[in-house]
């Protein structure tokens, strides 16, 4: 509860949120006004010559069918991804909350100080383990679960596990929060009342920690649908993102309006799929 | 010995599974290192590893460019931590100390640059400075001003959540013993707000230090470290770009070690007293 001391005077709060208040209206809010804009442009212009605003509402029908497939391959690879993260991470974040005892912290300190080496280095590095002549494949070959002439660089594998690497820590993070919160004594009354080890995760552990499910799949979906990093050093043309193509459409085709329109609908889509997902999953409470 | 560790692992299975995905996220990390000692100028494979040598730590900046790029990430990074965190947390106070009109408001606009894909960030602030006329003006103060805006929600959320785990009662009791609010603010609230503010600090500097999506589509021609690496692996990354990566998980563990350490040994002393 807020303190009794000092009357909560507006104004004092006024004060407080205001640089912040305007620095992301200025630059989040606006921005995406203007990109809202920019998405009904006329494409007949250009960066140089400026656009005519036509209120051209084709340009999202155009974006998404000529960008569908990309859209698609998004949301199945961040699915994919997001699901094996899941996984991994609650794992790790259930032995770190409950069986790490006084290394906690040690273990929290090693899952973050990766993030240092700087993202971009460390997805190259896979490009090495992944590599033709690298021992994964050569091992994988042996055992023959590859072919001979088989290969993981530049397959959907590669992208999809660069992703799942990436992002794992932003899964682990809230994971842990909530399971680090859980009281011991509800494990031990579950155990009092007959419920074996199994039944005691199902009915007591997995409920209490939805809130840390819930948390770390959107931190881990939603940066991963707009990913393209790894789909470019990690995959080929035939596994290009949505993300790929926004760029592309920016930077080098300077075509603003399909771009804006395409961006604009990533972030339709991705409202749209976490508001279901949060209704589904029971829980309001974001953050 | 292996009967031991075999016993060990049956013993701790959940543990062993954990150590093993810590394990997967520490192998770009070796590669990395590993690859800081490879010797790259008598072949054109940069993705295999070819001979030991140490002239990569001896020349890091060798490669023309690269160390412009990261004194020039450095610089973003330190000023839009400062600004960043000092806006942010004054937000945090107000969020969580005050009750206002406009205040859900608020923590939505604050949540959404988080739930937002970077592309679709970096893309609508590339659209507003274009409509700004400012697509000749891209670069340092650009980069800047997007990196504070998405730090900002980072730095408010940990901020608020120290925050909101604080006792109010040590005020209480501050004021009770004719501490003014100004005393109490510096005295008792500050220092145990602290480490929070620190935490957001470090989460800054790590977020606009590794940012490429958002930084890509707004430098113009000002060329960021990760702008750096981006551009040489279309050619053929340097080995030192590996150097510096090994550098920063070597500093970042140091400072983390130096400080679990110190305060293991206040605790220790403070326990002896």
């Amino acid at each position: 509860m807020a303190n009794k001391l000092r009357a909560p005077s507006t104004k004092t709060a006024y004060i407080l949120i205001a640089p912040a208040a305007v620095w992301l209206g200025v630059f989040f809010v606006f921005p995406f006004m203007s990109l809202l804009a920019t998405s009904m442009y006329d494409p007949a212009g250009s960066v140089i010559t400026g656009y005519d605003m036509t209120w051209r509402v084709q340009n999202f029908s155009e974006a998404l069918g000529e960008y569908w497939p990309y859209l698609l391959r998004s949301l199945i690879y961040a699915s994919i991804a997001t699901a094996i993260c899941l996984v991994l991470g609650y794992v790790l974040a259930y032995a770190m909350a409950f069986k790490a005892g006084r290394w906690k912290t040690v273990l929290l300190v090693l899952v973050v100080a990766p993030f240092f080496t700087s993202f971009l280095v460390r997805t190259l590095a896979w490009k090495l383990i992944l590599g033709d002549d690298g021992w994964l494949v050569n091992a994988l070959q042996t055992i023959h679960f590859l072919p001979p002439d088989g290969r993981l660089l530049a397959t959907p594998v590669a992208v999809v596990a660069g992703i799942t690497y990436n992002f794992l820590p932003f899964m682990i993070l809230p994971l842990y929060a909530s399971l680090e919160k859980i009281d011991h004594k509800l494990l031990e009354a579950s155990r009092d009342l007959y419920a074996n080890p199994f039944q005691s995760f199902l009915r007591v552990t997995w409920p209490l920690s939805l809130p840390g499910v819930v948390g770390g799949t959107l931190l881990t979906f939603i940066p991963a649908t707009g990913d393209y990093i790894n789909a470019t050093l990690l995959g080929s043309t035939n596994t290009q993102m949505v993300g790929n193509k926004i760029q592309v459409l920016f930077t080098k085709a300077g075509d603003y309006p399909h771009a804006g329109a395409l961006s604009v609908i990533l972030l339709v889509m991705i409202v749209a799929l976490v508001m279901v997902y949060v209704r589904k999953a029971g829980t309001e409470e974001l953050l | 010995m292996i009967v031991a560790l075999g016993r060990w692992i049956g013993k701790h299975l959940v543990m062993t599974l954990g150590l093993l995905v810590l394990l997967f996220l520490y192998l770009p990390n070796a590669v990395v290192a590993l690859m800081s000692f490879n010797d790259a100028s008598q072949s054109r494979n940069l993705y295999s590893f070819q001979s030991f040598t140490l002239d990569n730590w001896l020349n890091p900046c060798a490669p023309m460019g690269m160390c412009d790029s990261l004194v020039t990430s450095v610089q973003i990074g330190l000023v839009a931590t400062v600004f960043a965190t000092i806006i942010g947390t004054l937000a945090a106070f107000g969020l969580v100390r005050h009750r206002f009109e406009g205040r859900s408001t608020m923590n939505l606009v604050l949540f959404l640059p988080m739930a937002t894909p970077e592309i679709v960030m970096g893309s609508s602030l590339l659209a507003l400075f274009v409509s700004a006329g400012l697509a000749g003006q891209l670069g340092f103060w650009t980069i800047l001003v997007s990196h504070i805006m998405f730090c900002l929600s980072f730095v408010v959320v940990t901020v608020k959540s120290r925050l909101a785990g604080l006792d109010s009662n040590l005020e209480q009791a501050a004021m009770d013993l004719y501490a003014n609010e100004w005393q109490t603010f510096w005295r008792v609230t500050f220092p145990l707000v602290f480490p929070g503010v620190l935490a957001a600090a470090l989460l800054s500097f790590s977020l606009s230090f590794d940012d490429f999506i958002i930084t890509n589509l707004n430098s113009g021609q000002t060329v960021t470290f990760p702008m750096f690496v981006w551009g040489a692996a279309q050619r053929g990354v340097p080995m030192q770009v590996n150097v510096i990566g090994t550098m920063m998980l070597l500093i970042a563990l140091t400072v983390v070690i130096v400080g679990e350490v110190g305060s293991r040994r206040r605790a220790k002393l403070l326990a002896a007293r």
